[in-house]
């Protein structure tokens, strides 16, 4: 147990984490320069493409020095705000960070979040300053940063550059000499950490955890507390670049348990591992259910494809618990999923995937944060969906979820992100100087409000320099209206949207341009309407097509018509109706294509 | 019942809206010809019937061939086949190549009708299509082809022209209905794919068709030709009564016909094929007896298809005859109920057993055929 380091490692996006890791892993041997493909621990391919983590991962190294062996566990951290609660359990089962800022871009939102995470749970920190040889680099002024941000010595941060393998020994060392050895009783009963899970499509879920006290052997009856369900150890061992099976993990050591079980969900990132005959006696702090915080229906595109789709999604489900569904039917887009992800980014992977892995189509909604309504008679419900929110008559009050966004920015750009933060209800907190030209700014503001449409602005308005992360707070009553949107005369439930009040007018008024925009003329004039109840609060109108005919229909002109015309009407197939209208598909993404 | 069209590729400028096959490469004119007379005996038996009630020259320009030329495919046509008397002979015509000399010589060949391709009375316009014809060339043109002694005369106009407008268009509809012709086919100008103006159109240097400004010059077009006793009989053809193209109508009517020369479409009632879009492959096919062609066999739904397309757009409209040559009764049923909705929108009028297209309609026809599809 002396000689084991768990380690992983904070950084920003494109601060060069991968890289880094990846050069840790060769230099101690535990991959072969020729075997190595970039990111090796990113081994999705959506993970590579976006240069983004998604999962954890765990990888273990062998370092030598002085003559002595030590294990050094790596486990790598998704970076993204959505899954700040993994990061948090990958966090529990270190003793140690590194901290990775980029040279040239200095420290991020995200990082300092992240970074926060780590000192709350006592991971002692290295501050390695990455990219080091690239020419916009300011050491001085990002070590600066550093110092303020951690209280450090200048002298501790390393300097370091994953391209060239500078400074890669001296993070080894670092890791050794400063990160302290996991502390846990051996003879104590098994109490081991899920920090997460991945499925295999032959083996089942292998669960990775982390020792905290006791060992586990091969065979044994152990049990997960808080999903309380209970399995044999078919198979344990610790993860190299692959799995390597082991009889026995020790205490302080990072391993893997393949268990015969089928579903993510079985399987609790956070829950405690430990034996059934002799469980520990209190389980692992700061477990918690994922709770999914944004919600759009999914719909397949062609709807002969509904039960290709469920199967897809309930595939996914198996290795993303944090991905739940549950089937809804729309008059528009008939029917399909109501899904909860995370975050926007969770949502957009798994419309990705859906995409990539099961070579599906979706069309997916509006989506929405989940809002607490309570009624006049004194019950309260949870919505989810547009369509559950309840008749104004019925309700006492509604309740919009709100979250701490911390932005960190260059101080040019300071009013157009408070600009921005205002336009969507924030309220500043507070305004700070990092140094004399990075500002972060804290806002109050409600979640629902940067569900969409906010992160890309943000970016464009600072250029590209500012970083935004946040959490939730909790609930504040809000003035929410239902936004109804109506072709026709008869409502499109899909384009239905819950929204503030103060927004409504705007917000109608754009959508109904989009919309018309986005509309194909048909052989009558169509009304677009925007409605909140049965006020109408803004109106488009489509006008009627009046050609569509070919000029020639000749003896070589019949077949080649006929062709072109079953092909246009297969493609309508796939476009919905609602009463005469027929509404094309990317009509339904219009509500995210607003600039607002 | 059976027709022949011949296809002549050759076009001595290429206008800009076409999309028909054709080279303004003359070389192998001699042996093109040659081959169209080789490949009238190869395909002599592909028609259910051996004489011809239509015969059609189209193309690319017809009247780039001399009267020799036409002559001697006359001769292998009546080699392989019987021209019925009373048969409908078409030659598609430029009006630069309808000299007096010329004009006079054709009239001592088979051919019987011309259709003339003059599309405007407008300079602007035919330079703007680069047509190979002048304003007063295009005016020339009918009188002399009728002092020749060709009764029976049709015309091609484009409307939709970009500048044309409305006013342009109703000066260009005006000369054409005081000239001494019995046929007109009016066609929207369309930017075909792969054209020239589709290029022109991109690249900004010539304006779109509007859709709606086409619209109003076709229904003004429809009730001029009415009152001048022209009236439509199909989407873009007009013709006094007793003159209407047999030969189109009879592609319109599933009527077996048989199509010689490059890109040229045949149908026998099941198949239809087509040959090769290339003059030299062409060339070297025919003369190693082989005919370039691909195929395809008809299922039910797409001869259904086909029937619904090509008859909705004349005014005899979708007849149940028609309908129960290709499917059932039931399907006739279906047909009447789907247009129920096309009827209260003033888009189809039913008349006893067939169903026509308003001049509203007629706008819409490749919209309302689909509709009707099977798939």
């Amino acid at each position: 147990m002396e000689n084991i380091r768990n380690f992983c490692i904070i950084a920003h996006i494109d601060h060069g984490k991968s890289t880094l890791a990846d050069r840790l892993l060769e230099y101690t041997n535990t991959v072969s320069k020729k075997d190595s493909q970039a990111q090796v621990l990113d081994d999705m391919d959506l993970e590579r493409e976006r240069g983004i983590t998604i999962k954890s991962h765990a990888i273990q190294m062998d370092y030598e020095r002085n003559g002595i062996k030590y294990t050094l566990n790596l486990i790598d951290t998704p970076g993204h705000v959505d899954f700040s609660y993994e990061v948090s359990r990958s966090i529990a089962a270190c003793e140690g960070a590194l901290l990775i800022v980029d040279a040239a871009q200095g420290i991020q939102a995200q990082t300092i979040s992240n970074l926060y995470l780590a000192l709350g749970s006592d991971l002692t920190i290295i501050p390695i300053l990455n990219k080091i040889d690239l020419p916009s680099a300011e050491p001085e002024v990002v070590k600066d940063q550093i110092v303020d941000l951690l209280g450090c010595d200048r002298e501790e941060i390393l300097a370091a550059s994953g391209k060239t393998g500078m400074g890669v020994h001296e993070i080894l060392s670092a890791i050794v000499d400063r990160i302290p050895h996991p502390k846990g009783d051996p003879k104590a009963p098994l109490k081991a950490l899920i920090f997460d899970s991945v499925f295999n499509s032959f083996r089942g879920i292998i669960a990775y955890f982390r020792i905290m006290d006791g060992e586990i052997r091969k065979g044994d009856h152990v049990k997960f507390a808080a999903a309380d369900s209970e399995y044999h150890a078919d198979e344990i061992g610790i993860l190299k670049l692959t799995k390597t099976p082991r009889d026995v993990v020790k205490t302080g050591d990072v391993g893997y348990i393949i268990s015969g079980i089928k579903e993510a969900k079985e399987v609790k990132v956070g829950d405690t591992l430990t034996h059934v005959a002799r469980p520990c006696l209190e389980n692992i702090a700061g477990f918690e259910e994922v709770k999914p915080m944004v919600f759009a229906g999914i719909y397949p595109v062609d709807t002969d494809e509904y039960e290709e789709l469920r199967g897809a999604i309930e595939k996914l489900q198996l290795n993303d618990a944090s991905l739940v569904f549950e089937p809804e039917s729309s008059a528009a887009l008939g029917f399909g999923f109501r899904c909860g992800f995370l975050g926007m980014l969770h949502m957009e992977i798994i419309q990705e995937r859906l995409e990539r892995e099961f070579n599906m189509t979706v069309i997916t909604t509006v989506p929405n944060v989940s809002y607490h309504a309570y009624l006049t008679n004194g019950t309260d419900m949870i919505v989810n969906n547009p369509s559950d929110f309840p008749e104004p008559n019925y309700m006492d009050r509604i309740e919009e979820p709100y979250i701490r966004a911390t932005i960190i920015t260059k101080a040019e750009f300071t009013g157009a992100v408070m600009t921005l933060c205002i336009l969507k209800r924030g309220n500043i907190i507070n305004q700070s100087y990092l140094t004399t030209d990075r500002v972060e700014l804290i806002f109050d503001m409600p979640m629902a409000e940067i569900v969409f449409d906010f992160y890309d602005k943000l970016k464009s308005i600072s250029k590209g320099y500012a970083s935004f992360d946040y959490h939730q707070t909790g609930y504040k009553e809000s003035d929410l209206v239902r936004l109804d949107i109506k072709l026709n005369g008869e409502p499109v439930d899909a384009l239905s949207a819950l929204i503030h009040r103060d927004h409504s007018f705007t917000f109608g008024k754009k959508i109904c341009e989009k919309l018309k925009e986005l509309m194909t003329r048909q052989q009558f004039e169509i009304i677009i309407q925007a409605a909140i109840g049965a006020k109408i609060i803004a109106r488009e109108t489509v006008k009627a097509l009046r050609k569509d005919v070919t000029a020639k229909c000749y003896g070589g002109d019949i077949s080649r018509k006929r062709k072109l015309l079953e092909k246009q009407k297969e493609g309508k197939k796939r476009m919905r109706q609602v009463g005469n209208v027929e509404i094309p598909q990317q009509a339904f993404m219009a509500i995210l294509k607003l600039d607002s | 019942m059976a027709g022949l069209y011949l296809h002549i590729p050759f076009c001595k400028q290429a206008c800009t809206y076409c999309d028909f096959h054709f080279s303004t490469s003359m070389q192998t004119r001699e042996e093109l010809v040659t081959a169209l007379i080789t490949e009238i005996k190869l395909q002599a038996d592909y028609l259910p019937s051996k004489t011809l009630d239509t015969i059609y020259f189209g193309g690319g320009t017809p009247s780039l061939l001399s009267v020799d030329e036409l002559e001697r495919i006359f001769d292998q046509i009546q080699q392989y086949f019987t021209i019925n008397k009373g048969a409908e002979i078409t030659l598609e015509a430029n009006p630069d190549d309808l000299t007096l000399a010329y004009l006079r010589k054709l009239r001592h060949t088979n051919v019987n009708r011309l259709s003339i391709g003059i599309q405007s009375f407008r300079e602007q316009d035919l330079k703007m299509m680069n047509r190979a014809h002048t304003a007063k060339q295009a005016e020339r043109v009918v009188p002399e082809a009728a002092d020749t002694g060709f009764e029976n005369l049709s015309i091609d106009l484009i409307y939709g022209i970009p500048d044309l407008k409305m006013d342009g268009w109703k000066k260009n509809l005006d000369k054409a209905l005081a000239l001494p012709v019995n046929h007109l086919s009016c066609y929207c100008l369309t930017v075909e794919p792969r054209t020239a103006l589709a290029w022109q159109v991109e690249k900004g240097i010539s304006k779109a068709v509007d859709d709606d400004e086409a619209a109003n010059q076709y229904e003004w077009l429809i009730e001029k030709t009415e009152v001048a006793g022209i009236p439509w009989y199909e989407i873009s053809n007009f013709g006094k009564p007793g003159f209407e193209s047999q030969h189109n109508s009879n592609y319109w009517k599933g009527i077996p016909y048989l199509g010689i020369g490059p890109s040229a479409h045949s149908y026998n009632g099941k198949n239809r094929q087509w040959n090769i879009r290339n003059n030299p492959l062409y060339i070297k096919s025919i003369n190693d007896k082989k005919i370039p062609f691909e195929e395809e066999f008809l299922t039910e739904a797409q001869r259904f298809n086909e029937t619904v397309l090509t008859s909705l757009r004349t005014r005899n409209g979708l007849s149940k005859e028609a309908i129960l040559k290709v499917a059932t009764e039931d399907s006739w049923k279906k047909i009447k109920s789907q247009a129920e909705i096309k009827i209260a929108n003033g888009l189809i009028i039913e008349k006893e057993n067939s169903l026509q297209l308003t001049v509203k309609g007629l706008l819409l026809a490749d919209a309302i055929a689909s509709e009707f599809f099977l798939l």
